[in-house]
């Protein structure tokens, strides 16, 4: 079963109008000797098959549907609306390539054009492209267009130990043959003035991240005069922001960021174990010819009528070659899609809302949980919807005790990234965890201290 | 057919959502860090539902018919595809799940990597890239790690034949290496004489696609490995047309030392209007430990995993985790690569077994060389040779010399079809690439051959015709050098 329509019959006259006796013959071009190797693959299956198998497969894994779950840390469990499965599920936006046909692809077009245009209202950016791969890809190419903007002068990249440690990996990955230095992360400190020290005139970026991997939201009075010590050297600000936390928290424009980016999973994407998610990016508008990927634009047809195009192409590797600004080609964009509708759905004051639930219940949490004896709070810092609680043994530890005795999915292990944070876990809390999931949490720690 | 932007029916007050109760005390909210006013829609459910059926409706498809997008293998996706990936046991798993609660996306990903290993002929593959592109940021990239690893410091640069996708030199450039582009030869292959003349120890390899772009299989890909690998160069493959030689031919067998798979061309898994798509990239021994990371390997059950389901235990005395490659570049992007997509990859790989991919790429090359040898006659063919899933002609008509490709595939949305790829290759002017795809019927090839052919008489009788088209789409030919001139990138600010 290969889903091929024709017929023996079919490609016989097909192979006679080719003028050739066999499909073999179409691989002459091919070396004799290497042609039609063995492929030892399972035998294959039909749909019922298929569906069974992947069933089970699936049922080895321990999935969130059927385990309270308080790891965040990156990825993160939202509620998404139904319409979101719906709108996304139409074949006419899933089986569609990139846009390069405006006139038969208007549905998509106009759908990222409000896309980028909902980025723009949550960060207070001029201009959004259609999407990168992840928040991690986004910031990488934020660090590009940072040093793109400074035509390639400025080498050093000062990165927050407050960014997620895989996209502090990522960034150094995608520049490892840039000849850049990327410093600001060997000690944990994420203080705005001990960041705003490293700058100079060599400096392309500084990166935040807002609220920080573990949680904090950054004072914006601080932000604020790290931006001016960045914009004094004459280098960027970058920020990497949650976006549900925009529903609630200031835009990073007004702490003076000029790119902001991050991971748009939380807007009506699932958690599918990492990937597909949603990498968006906005810039201010000095800084939109030297942005990455594609970029959707209003414009008119021969009638005057307004449509839309991808737009400032220019940029773009299939144009541009060599001296594109990046190599994207495919992006995400049906995850665009899929936060377009959610933020629709949420609107003006449900974006708001979900945005409380988050900090009304993790604050709850953190409340009950750091009175529990031995555990205490990592910080009195203003948090959004996770946290450092410091425990009373190593998180593994009690993640398994959790997990095997209370069926709960414990929040993340600090120690793994920041080995100067021991037995410190990084709680987080949507508006999916109920209250009862809450006060479970509270009643299975000391019951583990009992226990031991 | 104008469809008002969602910005233009919001009304203050509408909801499209309903959340829960706050059922825990509130706390309070620091002052300072609130934001004052979010410009977002409001609109009710049933709004924003007929606002978003109505632009899918304006989008042409897989699903609406054909779509020979060169370059793209823009076949048809199976539905059961859609539901596998969708099943809740893998769309709700954390990432950061602990390896024993989530054997089985691991198990999965395993396989697909020995899927992919085995129809590749490579040696080990890693599905963290999200996309072509990505891939082959991640094979250039071990490439200069392999070069650097030997203290080889003196290659800076990376051979791309004139006929490669943008994306080669892109990511040559992002990688840190200069591009030297090598010219074609009279039958589309790699220039053998130019190529030598470039070889010497500043290449760090060749990046080669093959089939290339003008849907040729290069004749000479075996002396091409052979010139690249002696002066101590590597072989990148760009897998994007893979499609043509699943079953026929196994890339590493054609001395590639690296490539990547395009999971959203060859293995069926939809583009989405751009994405998500999925990149694996799949490397030989000398490669190999350079691959990013993590990939999932398998181990003898240990202790620690020992789980409470005894069946599992029986069955599969193996357990699976995430470990970053010996020498590895690093990380491509958050946690394990496209999780979906992998997992739509693997529903068709499983459905079609090593005889069904065959099958696909066979009847691939049969519907092009069909479709080839009905248009041939017409339209100008510059490299007149049997062609492997895709070919290439000129849209430059002999008796109609205002007439471009632009105005050809503007003219076929109005028969109802997608246009082919335009303008790419560079190499061939006025380009028109045409990919079938294996999914598509002899009728179906020939419906298009015979638009294409009153196309072209057209193009002599009544330019003005194409000149003006399409006609019958939901919108006419937009002005894209106005949308560039003063860029408008979002709603405008109420």
């Amino acid at each position: 079963m290969s889903y091929v329509p024709n017929t023996d019959a079919d490609r016989g006259v097909m192979l006679k109008a080719i003028g050739v006796e066999s499909i073999e013959d179409l691989f002459r071009d091919i070396p004799d000797s290497l042609r039609y190797p063995q492929l030892s693959l399972p035998t294959s299956v039909s749909e019922p098959e298929i569906l069974r198998e992947l069933r089970e497969i699936s049922e080895y894994n321990v999935d969130l549907d059927h385990a309270p779950c308080f790891l965040g840390a990156g990825a993160y469990r939202h509620f998404v609306p139904s319409v979101v499965g719906h709108m996304v599920g139409r074949s006419e936006f899933y089986t569609a390539y990139t846009p390069y046909q405006p006139e038969v692809s208007q549905g998509t077009l106009q759908t990222i054009f409000e896309y980028q245009s909902m980025i723009c209202a949550l960060t207070g950016m001029d201009a959004a492209n259609a999407s990168h791969y992840d928040g991690a890809t986004s910031l990488a190419e934020a660090v590009i267009t940072a040093v793109s903007a400074a035509r390639g002068k400025r080498r050093k990249v000062i990165v927050s130990a407050g960014v997620h440690p895989e996209y502090r990996a990522v960034v150094r990955t995608y520049t490892q043959g840039m000849k850049l230095t990327v410093i600001g992360d060997e000690t944990d400190a994420t203080d705005a003035s001990v960041l705003a020290g490293m700058v100079d005139t060599d400096t392309a970026c500084i990166i935040v991240q807002n609220p920080t991997f573990l949680g904090y939201l950054e004072e914006p009075a601080a932000l604020r005069a790290l931006a001016d010590a960045v914009h004094a050297a004459g280098a960027l600000f970058v920020v990497s922001a949650d976006p549900i936390s925009l529903g609630l928290f200031a835009p990073p424009v007004d702490y003076g960021a000029d790119i902001v980016c991050g991971e748009g999973q939380a807007l009506g994407g699932g958690l599918n174990f990492g990937g597909p998610y949603l990498g968006y990016f906005a810039c201010k508008k000095q800084y939109v010819r030297k942005m990455a990927g594609r970029i959707v634009g209003q414009t008119v047809d021969r009638r005057g009528e307004r449509g839309f195009v991808l737009t400032l192409s220019t940029r773009e590797q299939h144009i541009r070659r060599e001296k594109a600004t990046s190599n994207i080609c495919s992006n995400e964009a049906l995850m665009a899609l899929a936060a377009a509708v959610y933020l629709t759905a949420m609107g003006k004051t449900g974006l708001r809302e979900v945005a409380e639930l988050c900090y009304h219940k993790a604050h709850y949490a953190a409340n009950r949980l750091s009175a529990l004896p031995g555990y205490e709070l990592l910080s009195e810092r203003p948090f959004f919807k996770e946290f450092p609680l410091r425990c009373p043994r190593p998180v593994d530890e009690i993640n398994d005790y959790l997990l095997n005795e209370w069926g709960i999915i414990g929040g993340y292990d600090l120690q793994r990234d920041y080995p100067a944070l021991p037995n410190t876990m990084l709680v987080c809390v949507t508006e999916m965890n109920t209250k009862d999931e809450i006060d479970v949490l509270v009643e299975a720690l000391p019951a583990m201290e009992e226990e031991a | 057919m104008r469809e008002p932007l969602i910005f233009e029916i919001s009304s203050p007050g509408r909801i499209g959502v309903n959340l829960p109760k706050c059922d825990v005390p509130q706390a309070p909210l620091p002052q300072g860090y609130l934001r004052e006013d979010l410009p977002l829609p409001e609109v009710s459910e049933v709004d924003l539902v007929r606002h978003y059926v109505h632009l899918s409706q304006l989008n042409y498809g897989v699903d609406k018919g054909f779509y020979p997008l060169g370059s793209c293998t823009m076949k048809y996706n199976p539905k059961v595809n859609e539901d596998a990936a969708r099943l809740p046991g893998f769309v709700h798993t954390h990432p950061y799940q602990i390896p024993c609660i989530v054997q089985g996306n691991l198990f999965l990903m395993y396989q697909l990597q020995e899927f992919l290993k085995e129809i590749s002929g490579f040696s080990a593959v890693s599905l963290q890239p999200a996309a072509g592109a990505h891939g082959e940021l991640a094979g250039v990239l071990m490439m200069r790690a392999y070069h650097e690893s030997r203290g080889d410091h003196k290659r800076t640069h990376m051979l791309i034949p004139d006929s490669a996708h943008g994306t080669n030199p892109a990511s040559t450039t992002m990688a840190g290496y200069e591009t030297v582009q090598i010219v074609s030869d009279a039958r589309g292959n790699v220039s053998l004489d130019d190529l030598r003349a470039h070889c010497d120890d500043t290449v760090a390899g060749l990046m080669l696609t093959n089939p290339n772009t003008l849907g040729l299989f290069d004749e000479h890909v075996q002396e091409i490995a052979r010139l690249i690998h002696e002066c101590g160069g590597l072989l990148y493959g760009d897998g994007a047309n893979l499609n043509a030689i699943m079953g026929i031919v196994k890339p590493a067998d054609l001395a590639f030392d690296v490539m990547h798979f395009n999971l959203h061309k060859t293995f069926s898994t939809p583009h989405g209007g751009g994405g998500p798509g999925g990149g694996p990239v799949g490397a030989n021994d000398v490669l190999a430990p350079f691959l990013p990371g993590p990939v999932v390997v398998k181990d003898r059950l240990d202790e620690e995993c020992q789980s409470d389901d005894e069946e599992w235990e029986e069955e599969e005395a193996y357990c699976y985790h995430l470990k970053m490659p010996a020498s590895s570049i690093g990380r491509l992007k958050a946690f394990y690569g496209n999780f979906g997509v992998c997992v739509k990859a693997y529903t068709y790989i499983r459905m079609l077994g090593a005889a069904g991919l065959r099958q696909a790429s066979e009847n691939a090359v049969l519907n092009a060389n069909y479709l080839l040898s009905r248009l041939k006659s017409i339209y100008p063919l510059p490299y007149d040779r049997t062609c492997m899933h895709e070919f290439v002609l000129s849209g430059r008509l002999p008796d109609a010399p205002d007439v471009h490709t632009v105005d050809i595939a503007k003219r076929l949305m109005d028969f109802g079809f997608h246009p082919p790829t335009v303008y790419f290759p560079l190499i061939v002017p006025e380009a028109l690439m045409i990919e079938p795809t294996e999914t598509e019927s002899k009728e179906m090839l020939d419906a298009f051959a015979e638009a294409l052919i009153q196309i072209a008489y057209e193009a002599k009788a009544k330019p003005e015709l194409l000149h003006t088209a399409p006609h019958m789409t939901p919108i006419s030919r937009l002005d894209e050098v106005r949308a560039a001139r003063k860029p408008i990138l979002q709603c405008p600010k109420s």
